[in-house]
C-alpha cells in the first residue's frame, strides 16, 4: 500500500532574503549570487575554511532542516545536483594546468566530485545510513525526491529522509551558460524577466532541503502526494501528461488551487508553461518564482519550499502570482518545471 | 631560519586556507596537529605537496612526516637540511 508522506521540514538558501518576501531583492544583471547565512552556525570554522560555496550552502540548509525537524541523525540522505561543486572542479583543473599536471594539491580533486554535498553532510553529522547523489540535469532534484519516495514504497524501515538540491555558480562553467545562449544578453532586471520577450534565462545558485517523513510531525508543512519526470515531451502533449498525471492520482482540474511554474523568461521554451497557462490552468491561480531566484539545475526546490509554506500558512507573496485570481483555501498544489524543453517534472503537494 | 619560519607560516595560512589567521597567530613550537592547529589528514597531504612544490623535497617514506610536520621549527629544520631549490 502506498504509505502517506510527509514533508517536515523546510530550509532554503538562494539570492532572496527568507524574511523578506514581499520585497524582494532586485539584481541587474544575469549571473547573480545566492544570500549566505552565518555559516559558522552550521559548520565548524575549522572544517569551513576548505568549503566551496556548494558545500557550505548544502550542509548549512541540510542542518537548517534537521534542526526544524529536531532530527539528529536521518535515515537517508538524498541529494540532487546538476553540476556539482563545480569551484573545486575549476580549481583543481587550473591548477592541473598550472603545475603541468605535477604536484597537484589534493583538496579541490577530492572536493570536486559531484556527491561531495551528501558525504560531506553525512560527515559533519556522523550519519552512515543510505546516502546516493542524483545528477541529471534540471531534474537532478526531481530524482533525490523520486528515490525518496521509492524508499518509502519500498521499505518500511525508513522514518526520516533527508533529501535536497545545491547548485552553485562558478566563473567559468557558468560563463558556459552564456556562451551557449542560455542566459539573457545585456541590462536585464530580474522581476522584470517575465516582461523580457527574448532568448536565454537569469541564473543564481542556492541550496534547498526537506524532511520528508511517513510520520506527520506537528510543524508538518504539507503532503508529499506524487512526482514525475520525462525527459521530453512534445509542446502539444503537455496537457495530456498533466491530465494523466493528475487522474493518476485521482484528482481532475478543477481540485488544483495553485500552479507553480518554473518559466524563466526564455521566449524559446517558455510555451510548454503559456500552453498550461492558457488552456487547463487558465482559471487557476498561477505562481512564479525563477525571477526571484534565477534558474539553475536545482531551482525547483524553491518551487518546493514556496508551496510548502502556503499550504500551511495559506499567504501568497504578490510577487509571485502571474495572474490575479484569488482562490480559497488553498488545499493542492501542482509544481511544473522543465529547462530548454527537457527535463519535465510534475510534483504535487497537499495540505495536511 | 627565521626567514624560513615566517615564510612556512604564511605558506601554510595560505595553502590551508585558515582564513582567519594571521602569521603571528602561529607558535614556531605549537603542534601542528591535534590539540594544537588542529590540523587534519587533508592538511597533511597538502603540506607533502608544499615541501615539494615550493622546496623540491619529496617525502618517500611517510613515517616520517608525523615528526617533520609536528611544528613549524621542525618543518623549517627538515627543509634546511634537505631543500633541493
Amino acid at each position: 500500500m502506498k504509505p502517506k508522506i510527509y514533508i517536515n521540514s523546510i530550509s532554503s538558501i538562494t539570492a532572496q532574503s527568507r524574511d523578506k518576501e514581499e520585497s524582494p531583492v532586485s539584481y541587474y544583471k544575469s549571473i547573480f549570487p545566492a544570500i549566505s547565512p552565518n555559516y559558522k552556525d552550521y559548520i565548524k570554522p575549522m572544517t569551513l575554511r576548505r568549503m566551496s560555496k556548494a558545500i557550505k550552502m548544502g550542509i548549512s540548509a541540510a542542518k537548517m532542516a534537521l534542526q526544524e525537524a529536531e532530527i539528529e541523525n536521518p535515515d537517508a540522505i538524498i541529494t540532487g545536483t546538476g553540476e556539482g561543486c563545480k569551484q573545486d572542479t575549476e580549481k583543481f583543473l587550473e591548477n592541473l594546468i598550472d603545475q603541468d599536471e605535477q604536484l597537484v594539491t589534493p583538496t579541490s580533486f577530492i572536493q570536486s566530485t559531484h556527491n561531495t554535498v551528501g558525504g560531506q553532510i553525512a560527515l559533519n553529522l556522523g550519519c552512515k545510513n543510505y546516502n546516493l547523489t542524483y545528477t541529471q540535469n534540471s531534474a537532478s532534484l526531481e530524482s533525490a525526491l523520486f528515490d525518496t519516495y521509492l524508499q518509502f514504497l519500498e521499505t518500511s524501515g525508513k522514518k526520516s529522509v533527508l533529501v535536497g538540491g545545491v547548485d552553485e555558480l562558478s566563473e567559468k562553467i557558468t560563463g558556459f551558460r552564456n556562451l551557449d545562449g542560455q542566459l539573457k544578453t545585456g541590462k536585464i532586471h530580474n522581476l522584470d524577466l517575465f516582461k523580457e520577450a527574448s532568448a536565454g534565462t537569469i541564473t543564481s545558485e542556492g541550496a534547498h532541503f526537506f524532511i520528508l517523513s511517513t510520520e506527520k510531525s506537528g510543524n508538518c508543512y504539507a503532503e508529499f502526494k506524487d512526482i514525475s519526470i520525462k525527459n521530453s515531451i512534445e509542446p502539444e502533449q503537455i496537457n495530456a501528461e498533466v491530465e494523466n498525471f493528475l487522474h493518476k492520482n485521482n484528482l481532475g482540474i478543477d481540485a488544483i488551487d495553485a500552479i507553480v511554474l518554473g518559466k524563466n523568461g526564455d521566449n524559446r521554451y517558455d510555451y510548454y508553461y503559456s500552453i498550461l497557462q492558457d488552456s487547463l490552468f487558465k482559471n487557476t491561480l498561477q505562481l512564479g518564482y525563477k525571477h526571484l531566484v534565477g534558474d539553475y539545475d536545482t531551482a525547483s526546490g524553491f518551487a518546493v519550499y514556496l508551496a510548502c509554506k502556503i499550504l500551511k500558512s495559506g499567504s501568497i507573496s504578490s510577487v509571485m502570482k502571474l495572474n490575479t485570481l484569488r482562490p480559497g483555501k488553498i488545499k493542492n498544489i501542482l509544481i511544473y518545471n522543465q529547462y530548454l524543453g527537457s527535463d519535465h517534472s510534475l510534483i504535487l503537494l497537499s495540505a495536511v | 631560519m627565521k626567514n624560513l619560519q615566517a615564510e612556512l607560516k604564511e605558506s601554510i595560512i595560505e595553502q590551508l586556507n585558515l582564513e582567519d589567521m594571521e602569521p603571528g597567530d602561529i607558535k614556531n613550537d605549537e603542534a601542528l596537529f591535534g590539540d594544537g592547529l588542529g590540523l587534519d589528514s587533508i592538511d597533511a597531504l597538502e603540506l607533502i605537496v608544499l615541501l615539494e612544490k615550493d622546496y623540491g623535497i619529496k617525502l618517500t617514506d611517510p613515517a616520517q612526516s608525523r615528526e617533520i610536520f609536528k611544528s613549524v621549527n621542525s618543518m623549517a629544520e627538515f627543509i634546511e637540511a634537505n631543500r633541493t631549490k
